[in-house]
């Protein structure tokens, strides 16, 4: 068989590239997710910047069914696959709105998570059941004001008192902790007993001692709730403990790779959002008598933002068919993760420079897409503690 | 094993393995003497053929095994010969020159120049760049003039891989006064009378043989018209997509060489009382290198998984070119870094990786062009 110029395959740049991890199921679940985003959530972005975003976005959701996506059916999950979650991450990109994104991802892919897989029945059916219907909102309390990325010198302490545990701690950067319902605990139990001496507890956030001590403002994430928690002689049944007492270092650390992978995905998506309304923008402002995409160098620009773009995208979606393989693709995550956060606050920032004294106006929006996703390269895991795993993972 | 990613499979895998093996055992050793000697054996060739790897992806009608994948997997091995000059005189026969041949030739063309190709015993290369033609491929001159029974071609060519070997040209003219891409025609030029090689000293790619080629009233018969008259510009367009992933293939496997090599020297080399690789900032050197490889991993298998699909694959080859040809001049620069005065030294063979991967973002099209092709692709 001999090709002529006829049969040599012409570009086609709007042509579907469909990713091999995904279906036709997968598609039309992005579509519905995305109708509903642009139809009953972007409105709201602006008035949810200046004052959160409420909480019956979590019940609407949870009716919709798209607050356990990839979760079992028997706790009123669709059941679906990882990548249906990743659909998720990726569509919520359209309310415009990163701290709403930020408070959904805290509830589906970092609190649930860990009940799921080290929560007793009872757990279960007390809190993943109502969080799916969007009836209990969930947070995570890893973070305290004197423990960061070190996370083993936490200080907030549960100590056994008959059938009871008695907790004394704050912690910090909590998103949703406002709201939350209830909080999955890091604590140490054991002082003594190093990585071994700590232990998770799914903490009731109406419970005398816990103090919603303050909102924190931020550079960014605006429509998120950022709480300072104290807790003062709360006091939990044995029944509250997640997973294994002694053991919450590793459940903890367990949990942070679904964090960091879908941490990774929001990445991406920001970052093509932010970059496709600032293409629009290149081609409609013009200077020097045509629309400033059509200079070289601001057409070189949209290049290398595509390829960073494209590139965190194929990073975060071969790892995340590792972890729907059941693989525990520690590196890889970290991997993606350090650099999608990376790319996404290059490409706002480059977003901001296209746009020129727009991009620095509220107005355009922009400026709060590199506000939003300057965090990511600090939440979840620094940059420099990224790096740190993947070099350890080397033996270095 | 690792879970193979997509498009490999396990036997993929395997092959991987014996291709590493077969190239540190039979190529590797002799990558400095060839380097030095600014040439490569032609035995190469046919050892290579004698395994099967000249062929891997031509139909077996001609003598190959039909998989593409395969192809791949012996570019991205080729990298732990330690030449990339040698890397590229292989690359560019039986990926650049030999695939148009394949593509776009008739079957007498095919027997003539394909078959024997594959078996090693005809070498053939590409040529398009001229000295006054490099990224603006429309304003070549080398002009083909029609005669009695064929062309007589007059002009030159430049930065020709395995052009001073070659056996067969496969020469991009102009074959019409008409301006662009339009007047663009294809012809397998035969070694003979009025063509004439000589070799280009470079930075790096040293064990490569690149030519400046002139062709002085070469006749060139019609027989050897590959393509269709005038349509040269589709043969060069189908060309590119192949040659690019074959770079962005090759650059991941150079990165994988250069960081395993580096790996291993920061955990044997002691400084401050431990292994440098211990200390953070050389440990944090290292997990960027194996992120950047990572990243250009996965952009490239992706561009490939999209290019056997069929699919128009120019915006996806031409990301992971722009991505992995910079990506490994910089990673390898920070692994001669790593090696510090040893990494300035010849014996470590890092600043060859180095002088080798300087050609990536400049051959096969510039990153600039790549930046234009996408930047276009937007519709900017």
């Amino acid at each position: 068989m001999t090709t002529t110029a006829a049969d040599v395959t012409k570009p086609d740049f709007q042509g579907h590239r469909k990713h091999f991890i995904f279906t036709d199921e997968h598609q039309q679940l992005r579509e519905s997710i995305r109708r509903f985003v642009i139809k009953e959530l972007q409105p709201h972005s602006e008035e949810w910047e200046q004052q959160t975003f409420p909480n019956w976005v979590f019940q609407r959701m949870g009716e919709l069914g798209f607050l356990g996506l990839d979760k079992p059916e028997e706790y009123g999950g669709q059941g679906g696959d990882y990548y249906s979650s990743l659909v998720l991450s990726e569509e919520i990109v359209h309310a415009h709105c990163g701290g709403l994104a930020m408070g959904l991802a805290v509830h589906t892919d970092m609190a649930m998570p860990p009940i799921l897989a080290f929560g007793t029945e009872d757990q279960k059916q007390e809190w993943v059941v109502p969080a799916i219907k969007g009836e209990k909102i969930l947070c995570l309390g890893i973070t305290e004001p004197d423990a960061g990325s070190d996370v083993a010198g936490i200080k907030t302490r549960a100590v056994k008192d008959g059938n009871e545990y008695v907790i004394n701690g704050s912690k910090t950067f909590i998103t949703n902790g406002h709201r939350a319902d209830v909080i999955v605990l890091v604590t140490k139990t054991d002082s003594d007993a190093g990585y071994d001496g700590f232990t998770l507890f799914l903490v009731p956030m109406d419970l005398p001692g816990v103090i919603r001590e303050k909102k924190l403002e931020k550079l960014g994430m605006h429509a998120s709730d950022t709480a300072l928690l104290a807790f003062q002689d709360v006091r939990v049944p044995d029944t509250a403990v997640l997973g294994q007492v002694g053991k919450g270092f590793y459940h903890i650390m367990w949990e942070l790779q679904g964090e960091r992978m879908i941490g990774a995905a929001g990445c991406v998506a920001g970052a093509q959002h932010v970059f496709d309304r600032t293409l629009e923008y290149a081609k409609e402002r013009t200077a020097f008598g045509r629309s400033i995409g059509h200079f070289q160098v601001i057409r070189h620009k949209f290049a290398e933002m595509a390829t960073k773009i494209e590139t965190a995208r194929q990073m975060v979606y071969t790892t995340a068919w590792r972890f729907q393989n059941g693989e525990y693709p520690v590196r890889e995550i970290s991997m993606a993760k350090l650099y999608a956060a990376r790319i996404a606050v290059e490409v706002a920032d480059e977003c901001i420079q296209i746009h020129g004294g727009n991009g620095y106006m509220k107005e355009y929006g922009v400026e709060r897409v590199w506000r939003d996703m300057r965090l990511n390269r600090i939440g979840a895991g620094t940059d420099e503690i990224m790096l740190d795993v993947i070099g350890r993972s080397y033996g270095l | 094993m690792p879970r193979p990613i997509p498009p490999f499979t396990e036997e993929h895998e395997e092959f991987r393995l014996s291709v590493r093996r077969f190239v540190q055992r039979e190529l590797y050793p002799h990558a400095s003497e060839w380097e030095e000697a600014r040439w490569f054996p032609n035995e190469v060739f046919e050892r290579l053929a004698e395994l099967g790897y000249l062929g891997l992806k031509f139909p077996p009608e001609y003598g190959g095994d039909g998989d593409v994948v395969a192809d791949a997997v012996l570019i991205e091995e080729l990298a732990w010969c330690g030449s990339g000059g040698l890397a590229a005189g292989i690359g560019a026969h039986i990926g650049i020159a030999l695939p148009p041949i394949w593509r776009f030739g008739t079957e007498e063309q095919k027997l003539r120049y394909l078959v024997p190709g594959i078996k090693g015993e005809k070498i053939a290369a590409l040529a398009i760049t001229e000295p006054d033609a490099g990224s603006d491929v429309a304003s070549i001159r080398t002009h083909a003039e029609g005669a009695e029974g064929g062309y007589v071609v007059n002009g030159s060519k430049t930065f020709i891989t395995g052009g001073v070997r070659a056996d067969a040209i496969v020469t991009a003219v102009k074959t019409s006064d008409e301006g662009g891409h339009h007047g663009l025609s294809f012809l397998i030029i035969d070694r003979g009378p009025g063509v004439e090689s000589s070799s280009l000293e470079k930075l790096g790619w040293h064990a490569s043989d690149t030519a400046h080629i002139t062709f002085d009233d070469v006749f060139v018969p019609a027989e050897n018209l590959l393509g269709q008259e005038n349509q040269g510009f589709y043969l060069i367009m189908a060309n590119f997509q192949w040659e690019r992933l074959l770079m962005a293939l090759g650059a991941v496997g150079a990165m994988k060489v250069a960081f395993e090599k580096t790996l291993k020297y920061s955990l044997e080399r002691e400084a401050f009382g431990r292994p440098i690789g211990k200390h953070q900032a050389i440990r944090h050197k290292l997990a960027e290198i194996a992120t950047t490889v990572e990243a250009g991993r996965d952009m490239t298998y992706h561009a490939l998984r999209v290019y056997l699909a069929g699919q128009d694959a120019v915006r996806d080859v031409t990301m992971a070119k722009l991505l992995t040809q910079r990506s490994a001049f910089e990673v390898i620069d920070t692994c001669l870094q790593i090696h510090g005065g040893n990494g300035y030294m010849t014996a470590y063979e890092i600043e060859r990786a180095a002088r080798d991967a300087r050609l990536g973002p400049i051959g096969g099209g510039t990153n600039e062009i790549m930046s234009e092709i996408l930047g276009r692709s937007l519709g900017l």
